[in-house]
């Protein structure tokens, strides 16, 4: 069961990001993405991850992408045209990070023995176990975090103001 | 039962096509959306290693989820102002080509 619902999402993710790869218009790629977010979320659950999954939801696929959909709406972005310097990467680009997968992939599962098997259901991290972390041990940090969202959302208003 | 390897292999597999659309795309809003699924893919990894950890030390440990937590925030102020700097650079520039945008090239 749990195996079966890895392979559906983590398919899903692998075919989402394939997808936005491959993609030549900016929206059908982040059309693609909110795929892969969504799927990432489901695993983030699997993992036992409750709040993160809301999260990943609430933020990710829901706050993020839209700002990116909108954008892309406002900019009237088009396909993208094929270069001289997209050339030069997919020499360079493709069989790098083919090399990293590979790399990355051969060191993970020769230690495979080293890692735990995740059972769904054990070491469920609820919402208030996290908040008591958070709003005990970390809460400076916490707080921090709210002034640089507020410093960022100035220095957007900022930026995408319209110069006289 | 599925081991944490293969998480983890998921990840690395969701970093490099991330790396690979970070080089290979030319649009300058597909490039910041690649940049948005190496964090995703950074994230699971986060995630993974939690559970690990929790189950090594036999009791639940939170501290990578809140790494999370943070990278998820610090993710949305930068998708704000990255977008923010896009729609600015479009203003100056009149194109979304990274290629065209090379004023700091020497």
């Amino acid at each position: 069961m749990h195996l079966a619902l890895f392979i559906i999402f983590g398919g899903l993710c692998v075919a989402g990001a394939l997808n936005l790869l491959l993609q030549r218009h900016p929206i059908n790629s982040a059309l693609s993405l909110i795929v892969v977010m969504s799927s990432l979320a489901v695993l983030y659950l699997l993992l036992g991850a409750e709040f993160l999954a809301a999260a990943q939801v609430i933020v990710y696929s829901g706050a993020i992408m839209v700002l990116f959909t909108f954008v892309i709406m406002l900019l009237n972005a088009g396909t993208e045209e094929r270069t001289h310097g997209s050339k030069m990467a997919y020499v360079a680009g493709v069989p790098g990070a083919a090399i990293l997968v590979s790399l990355l992939t051969f060191v993970f599962l020769s230690h495979r023995g080293d890692f735990a098997s995740v059972r769904v259901g054990d070491y469920l991290a609820t919402t208030g176990d996290l908040s008591r972390v958070l709003f005990r041990d970390l809460l400076l940090p916490f707080e921090v975090t709210s002034i640089l969202i507020i410093i960022a959302i100035l220095g957007a208003v900022a930026l995408a103001r319209k110069e006289h | 039962m599925v081991p944490i390897a293969y998480y983890l292999v998921l990840s690395a597999i969701l970093f490099s096509i991330g790396v690979a659309a970070f080089l290979i795309k030319r649009n300058i809003i597909t490039v910041f959306m690649s940049i948005e699924l190496m964090l995703n893919a950074v994230n699971l990894t986060f995630v993974a290693f939690t559970r690990h950890w929790s189950q090594v030390t036999g009791h639940l440990q939170v501290s990578g989820q809140i790494f999370v937590f943070f990278v998820m925030v610090v993710a949305a102020a930068e998708a704000a102002v990255g977008l923010a700097i896009i729609i600015a650079v479009f203003r100056a520039r009149n194109t979304l080509n990274v290629d065209q945008i090379d004023l700091m090239k020497l």
